[in-house]
Order: structure tokens, then sequence, then C-alpha cells
């Protein structure tokens, strides 16, 4: 039968990836905290469980249950769609993001690279519209704080993945991770990544760029009207935000499911996600070990940064990759 | 009726209903969703005519650029809701309609004038990045720089338009006096 190849397989695809994501949330807030408390010297969560574990089943079972306040001055369906439209993008990336040799998320789309900027592009509608439709000058301010920031940081990502597509030749995220490269393309790739990162943190709302939360001068920028499994949704939101762009970077710079040299590919593909989710782990220390270490810039040293520092290092990149690809490949 | 078919109408209904939803709404932001919604059903129905590279092109470059920047703008003016104003001519918007109508019969009359052949899904090659890229800049390369050369006269007008005058000169003024 043509429809369920069409839609049953892609939807019980879809619907574990949600569910093992849904729990990588869960976790990676325990892996936050714990870390935190590490960085800061101190226990962190060690309660409810074993070390602490059971700490994101009491924390999710809190947020179902908490009352569901919505204020009397918002603009109702609006206030509720931006939750969910928070949470969406950061779910649907995965539907490219190779998992192992032959086994691609839901699909193995020609255009992969060219999903990631498409969502990526729309991922600030959730931050967006929750900031407008609170009818909350804290909210707004934080909505528009978000919206220049992420248009702006958009303009060097997408100048560096398009330095990615010239070395890669291919839009298809399977053939970037099956692809040889030569040794200097891997050390000039590595060159980029902390640039790349830097755009990820303002890209993901992440401390230090979450300006637009940001708790001392913003109440809590534009989640402020939002409370119970509303904010939960943002929470869920920003960490699977996390998940998801280390998932791009190690499928972009590490070479995704596969291991160094090739080890092992041949004799166990199954392997495949195995490695992709250690090296998701790794980079998500990388986003925690940021958030312990750095201060908050001003917003206006952050817009600076990247339309003065960043974008030109991004052009000028994407020129030499480009001189690089036509006189060496 | 098959599978495409019914998918190709749910998604033109929902397109046009969107788009309907653009212009009736009171609340600018609720025009801007109705406008993402809108675009997004266009992505689908590239997608549907094989043609993801447009599909993707046009939730980047509308998605998730000129919707943004249209929230972008609203939310820096203030929306409140539209009401009527003084100088609010009532008859444009059916001279609005009636031009669109009209627009609508010369569409219909061109295409059905036109030969109708079914697509072949297997011939249609605008999703394929390569074939497009060779299109755009070996076939059309004159058009491109040309488009080129307006975003680069329209950027250049908008930084004079926003430059700080010198001695309290109005960069109207400046271009006038020169």
């Amino acid at each position: 039968m043509d429809w369920i190849e069409l839609l049953v397989i892609p939807t019980i695809r879809s619907l574990v990836l949600i569910v093992v994501l849904l729990t990588g949330f869960a976790y990676l807030t325990w892996y936050e905290r714990k870390l935190l408390a590490r960085f800061h010297v101190r226990y962190g969560p060690n309660r409810a469980g074993p070390k602490g574990l059971l700490q994101p089943v009491a924390d999710a079972v809190k947020a179902v249950f908490k009352e569901e306040i919505i204020p009397g001055h918002v603009d109702k369906v609006v206030y509720l769609l931006a939750p969910a439209l928070a949470l969406v993008p950061a779910l649907i990336i995965w539907a490219v993001i190779p998992l192992g040799k032959g086994f691609p998320a839901v699909a193995d789309v020609p255009i992969g690279f060219l999903w990631i900027l498409a969502v990526a592009g729309i991922e600030s509608y959730g931050v967006i519209l929750a900031g407008w439709s609170s009818n909350n000058n804290y909210s707004l301010l934080g909505a528009l704080r978000s919206s220049a920031q992420m248009i702006s940081y958009e303009i060097p990502l997408g100048l560096f993945l398009v330095s990615i597509l010239l070395l890669a030749g291919d839009f298809s995220l399977v053939n970037l991770v099956e692809a040889p490269r030569a040794w200097w393309e891997w050390i000039w790739l590595w060159i980029m990544f902390p640039l790349f990162f830097i755009c990820i943190l303002a890209e993901t709302n992440r401390s230090p760029f979450d300006l637009p939360e940001t708790e001392n001068e913003l109440v809590a920028g534009f989640q402020t009207e939002y409370g119970g499994i509303k904010f939960a949704l943002f929470f869920m939101a920003e960490y699977i935000n996390m998940i998801t762009t280390s998932a791009i970077m190690a499928t972009l710079f590490f070479g995704g499911y596969a291991l160094p040299f090739g080890i092992g590919s041949e004799i166990m593909p199954w392997l495949g996600p195995f490695i992709l989710a250690g090296k998701i782990i790794v980079l998500l220390f990388l986003f925690i070990w940021v958030r312990a270490s750095l201060g908050r810039p001003r917003y206006d040293q952050l817009m600076r940064f990247t339309w003065k520092i960043l974008l030109p290092i991004a052009l000028g990149y994407m020129i030499i990759t480009a001189l690089l690809t036509v006189f060496f490949k | 009726m098959d599978f495409a078919m019914i998918f190709f109408i749910l998604v033109g209904a929902l397109s046009v209903a969107t788009a309907v939803g653009v212009v009736t709404s009171k609340v600018a932001v609720h025009s801007a969703l109705f406008l993402l919604v809108h675009f997004a059903t266009l992505a689908i129905l590239y997608v549907t005519l094989n043609a993801q590279f447009l599909a993707a092109a046009q939730i980047i470059v509308y998605a998730g650029g000129i919707v943004i920047l249209i929230l972008f703008v609203i939310m820096l003016i203030g929306s409140a809701p539209m009401e009527t104003r003084a100088g609010y001519r009532s008859w444009v918007p059916y001279a609005g309609l009636a031009l669109g109508v009209l627009m609508l019969a010369g569409m219909a009359i061109t295409i059905l004038q036109m030969p109708l052949t079914p697509l072949d899904p297997n011939a249609n090659q605008g999703g394929v990045p390569i074939v497009l890229g060779v299109e755009i800049y070996a076939q059309n390369i004159l058009l491109v720089q040309l488009a080129a050369v307006l975003l680069l006269v329209a950027l250049i007008g908008a930084l004079l338009l926003a430059r700080r005058p010198k001695n309290d000169e109005s960069p109207i003024s400046n271009l006038q006096s020169k």
C-alpha cells in the first residue's frame, strides 16, 4: 500500500524520535543542574531518587498539575499558539538529521541543508508572538530583542552554512557525512567552529546571549506572563533546541554518526545513533560550560558584535572557502 | 480523485482562506500570522510539484525574513486595532475587489488558452539545486545582475535617507541643494 509508506512509517518514526527527544530534554535539565552545581562547587539536585535522577519526573508532574492561568489582558489565540510555535521548529529539524548509515531520521531529502536554514528562520516566531500577545511591556521588549537578535545572528550563521556547503558541494546531509574529506578541510572547518557556536548560542537564546529573558532588567522577558505547562513548553523548546543544534553541529563539523577514520562503520552500522548521541552530549557540555563561565553582555554590545565583527569575518571566510574549493578540490 | 488531488484541494483552500484572512483581520499581527500560514501553504504546494528548492527558499525568504520584519515593525510602532478613521474612503475595498476579479478573469482566460498537459512528476527538475543554479546563473545571468544592481540602488537609497543630517539639514534638503 502506498499510503502506509507515505504516512504510517514516517509517523511512527517521528513519534519515536519525539519521545526520545522529550526524554532527552528531561534529562538534559538534570545534566545541566548537576554540571552547574559542579561548577559552583555544590551538590545540585540529590533528593528525588538516587543522584537526583527522578528530579525531572517531579518537575514534569509539578508543571502539568499547576493551575492554568490565562491573564485577562492577553491576545488569547496567539498567547496559546506561541508556546507550540516555539517547540515545533526544534522538533521538525530532526526530520533530516542522519542518525546512522542508511538510517535517516525521517527522510533523506536532497535539500537537507536548506531545511535546516528554513526551520532556523521560523524558530523565532514562538518568542516574538509570546512577547507580543502577552500585552506587557517587559514581554514586548523581550520579543523585540529576540527578533532583532535572531535576524542578526542568522546572517553570519547562514554564511557559515554556505561555506560548509561550498566544501561539501551537496545539499544532502547524508552525503555530507559519508563523503571523504581532506585533512585541510577538517582543519579549515574547525577554525570556524567557535564562531559558528557563538551564532548558535545567540540563535538558541542561551546564556550568555539570553537577552530576551534577562531577569535583571525584563522580569522574565517574553515568558513573563506564562506559567505551568505553557512555561514548561518554552523551557522544553529551549532545551530541545540545544539538543537539536548540538546534533546539527555534530553532523556538520564532527562527522555525525561516523567514528573518525571510518572505524567500525561497516561492521556495526547500528552504532550510529549512539555515536551521534555521544557527540551531542559532549557538545551539550560546551553549552553548559559557557553558561557557567560567562557573564551576559549588554544588548548593544551583542548587536555590535554580530554586525561589526562576526558578519565581516563570515563574509571573508566564505570568500576564502570558495577560493579554496575552486583551487584545491 | 486520488490522494494528490484531495491534498491539493485541501492545501489550496487553506491558502485562499488565509489570504482572505490577511486582508480581513482587524489586528495587524493576526494579518501577519495569516500571511505566514499562507506562505507555508505555498511552500507545501511547491513540494507537491517536486520543487523542493523553491519551497525551502520560500520559507527562508518569506517566512524566515519578511514576516519577521513585518512583525518587528508592527511591534515597534504599536498595533492598536484598526478602526474606521477620518479620510477612510469606503469605496476602496470595492475597487480592489473589482480589480481582483478582473485580474482573475484575465489569468483564467490566459491559462485556459494554453494547452494543458498533466505534469510528469519525474521530468520536473525545479527541486534539484544544480539544475536551478545552471538555469539562473548561466541562462539568465543578465537578469540576476540587473536585479542585484536594483537592490544595491535601493540599499544606497535607504542609507541616504537614514543618514544623520549634517548641520541640522535634512538629507532631503541636502540632496536638493546639490
